[in-house]
């Protein structure tokens, strides 16, 4: 039995088209409701000139952040979600999957990439959350499986950006396991003594955050993130009682010392290339 | 007291009346040798047809049987001596999570695996079989110390997943099971992880990384219980037979999907009606099973172990 699945072509998307957000003039941040220049914003690295407020980005902004030049080579692009269960809920799983592809642009809710970082060569998985949820499914666990093969074989560090509800429960038991392939991956990039960073952005919770986003010899944050293992309703409904003001926040999972720093986004690529410096 | 499930009220009714049918010839000294022979085997005819025919959800309320045998009646029942180990080392003992070195069929081994409680108090004690970051991390202090030692490792997995509460996050629930399945990759010695019951999510699988990962016939093993499942694809509780059915989380299901290496059989009628006969059935799957590891080196036990998780998922491309 084979477990990949080959077709000749995956769904023809024009992503560019698509990824991109509307390039409105301005923007208005959520938090402070001030506004902005779009273009002020996305120099700012999507934060906000005001109140620092950290905008939810995807693969794209945080590819052009981190890529010298915005140049990168993309791995597995085409890789798309099989239906290994026949799964069926309110809706067949292939026909939400498709819809969500013409919906994003985007094939999956992992982008995986190499390039220059201040001229040094990295591997780099980006989870996009507009993805049902970036949700890990077998797309997700195997793209960052091979993105890691990439690190590995081009003893390259690499770099891990997560931002995910958990696991896709369409995949059940697989979606499971990707958690157990993540892990085996990075077991033998340890071994290697190849750098891995792991970058928590908001939100983290479920099967990521229990297997490869903590498992980074850093791990690291982005300011306000929220971390976590349970989600906070299912752990406001477990023990009856209203949760104390910042739990689960990137501040708090630092204090209680399961983060190495939180990386304002601004500061993100330099303050990467120097802690990968001081490692060589 | 036996407790019967819905589908098991069929031969609830027959074993009530062979009871009574007993008593009737006690009482009056007639001779029913007959009458219980053709009962014993309706009973056993009627178990056969309904546990040929269990839907998933029928097994998922099976693996959750409150007479199902749970991890200490297996190692009490297979060991010919157990010496329970506790604590983490550096917070506390968790009661969800038992283990200890043991001597099965002569052979040293360490066991390890989620506890749950019989009765309110016990339940209440086990955390209902819901571990803390605790126990994950006295599960893997234990399994460093069986590879230190160079004992095989044996888990035993039962639970409806990790503790979702609030000091289980201030202390690194996530953190806790990513670092097992890292580690559990790595150890040098055999390593057998078996479903005896629920196998909810990272919380189950925090300790099922495993050369050979087995379940018991009537066990699930998913990414989330049906419940759960039900109420975030359909918003409602209401449809948790139906979410059994899309998750495929039986033993067959998962075998067939070769998300495990195999299937433990349970006595006909389910590992609830004979504790002793499922205790010796899986006594003789592990003996076996540590047999074919041990032939094994370790490093080539370790590359089949990755290669085995690193191939699971289907993708289109
Ligand atoms: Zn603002």
């Amino acid at each position: 039995m084979s477990w990949f699945i080959r077709k000749d072509k995956g769904i023809q998307t024009p992503t560019e088209m698509k990824r991109e957000a509307p390039d409105g003039l301005w923007y208005q941040c959520p938090n402070c409701k001030k506004v902005m220049h779009t273009r002020e914003h996305k120099l700012n690295a999507y934060t906000c000139v005001h109140c620092n407020y950290h905008e939810k980005i995807g693969s794209d902004a945080y590819f052009s952040i981190l890529f010298d030049d915005n140049q990168f080579t993309e791995l597995d692009a085409t890789m798309i979600s099989a239906d290994p269960l026949n799964f069926v809920d309110t809706k067949a799983y292939p026909d939400r999957v498709k819809s969500t592809i013409s919906k994003t642009g985007l094939r999956d809710a992992v982008r995986t990439a190499y390039g220059p970082m201040n001229e040094e060569q990295i591997t780099i998985a980006c989870m996009d959350f507009g993805f049902i949820g970036g949700s890990m499914g077998s797309v997700v666990g195997e793209k960052i499986a091979r993105a890691i093969d990439h690190s590995l074989k081009t003893n390259t560090p690499f770099l891990m950006i997560s931002r995910s509800g958990g696991a896709r429960m369409m995949e059940a038991g697989f979606s499971l396991m990707q958690m157990a392939k993540t892990s085996a991956k990075l077991a033998l990039l340890a071994e290697a003594k190849i750098p891995y960073i792991s970058l928590l952005t908001d939100p983290t919770t479920g099967g990521v955050t229990a297997s490869f986003a903590m498992l980074g010899d850093f791990n690291i944050a982005e300011p306000g993130a929220l971390i976590g293992f349970a989600g906070p309703r299912v752990i406001r409904e477990t023990i009856g009682k209203d949760l104390p003001k910042g739990f689960q926040s990137a501040e708090f999972v630092l204090d209680h010392g399961f983060l190495d720093f939180i990386v304002d986004r601004k500061d993100l690529k330099d303050k990467l290339s120097s802690l990968l410096q001081m490692l060589k | 007291m036996r407790t019967y499930l819905d589908f098991e009220k069929p031969i609830a009714d027959l074993e009530a009346r062979l009871e009574e049918t007993r008593k009737l010839a006690e009482r009056t000294g007639v001779d029913v040798s007959d009458a219980v022979d053709i009962l014993e085997k309706s009973i056993d005819k009627l178990q056969f047809e309904i546990f040929q025919n269990l839907t998933r959800w029928q097994r998922v309320q099976l693996s959750r049987h409150p007479d199902r045998p749970y991890t200490l009646d297996y190692i009490e029942r297979m060991c010919d001596q157990f010496i329970e180990l506790h604590g983490d080392r550096s917070v506390r003992d968790d009661p969800a999570m038992v283990g200890g070195f043991g001597e099965i069929g002569g052979q040293s081994v360490m066991i390890i695996g989620q506890q749950k409680g019989r009765n309110t108090k016990q339940r209440q004690h086990r955390n209902f079989g819901m571990p803390n970051p605790e126990g994950y991390r006295k599960a893997l202090r234990l399994m460093q110390l069986a590879e230190k030692f160079n004992k095989p490792i044996i888990t035993l997995i039962d639970t409806p997943g990790a503790f979702p509460g609030l000091e289980a996050e201030e202390r690194g629930q996530g953190e806790a099971i990513a670092r097992n399945l890292r580690e559990m990759m790595t150890l040098k010695v055999p390593v057998i992880c078996i479903v005896i019951g629920e196998g909810a999510s990272g919380g189950a699988l925090g300790i099922a990384i495993g050369d050979r990962v087995l379940m018991l016939e009537n066990a699930w093993y998913s990414v989330i219980s049906p419940e759960n499942c039900s109420t975030i694809l359909w918003r409602s509780w209401n449809y948790k037979e139906q979410a059994a059915e899309a998750m495929k989380p039986t033993a067959r299901d998962m075998k067939q999907a070769g998300l495990i290496d195999g299937i433990v059989e349970e006595p006909i009628g389910g590992a609830h009606t004979d504790h002793a006969a499922m205790a010796d059935i899986l006594k003789t799957v592990i003996l076996a099973t540590l047999e074919e590891l041990n032939a094994l080196t370790p490093q080539e036990r370790i590359s089949q172990r990755i290669d085995k998780f690193c191939n699971m998922g289907v993708v289109l491309e």
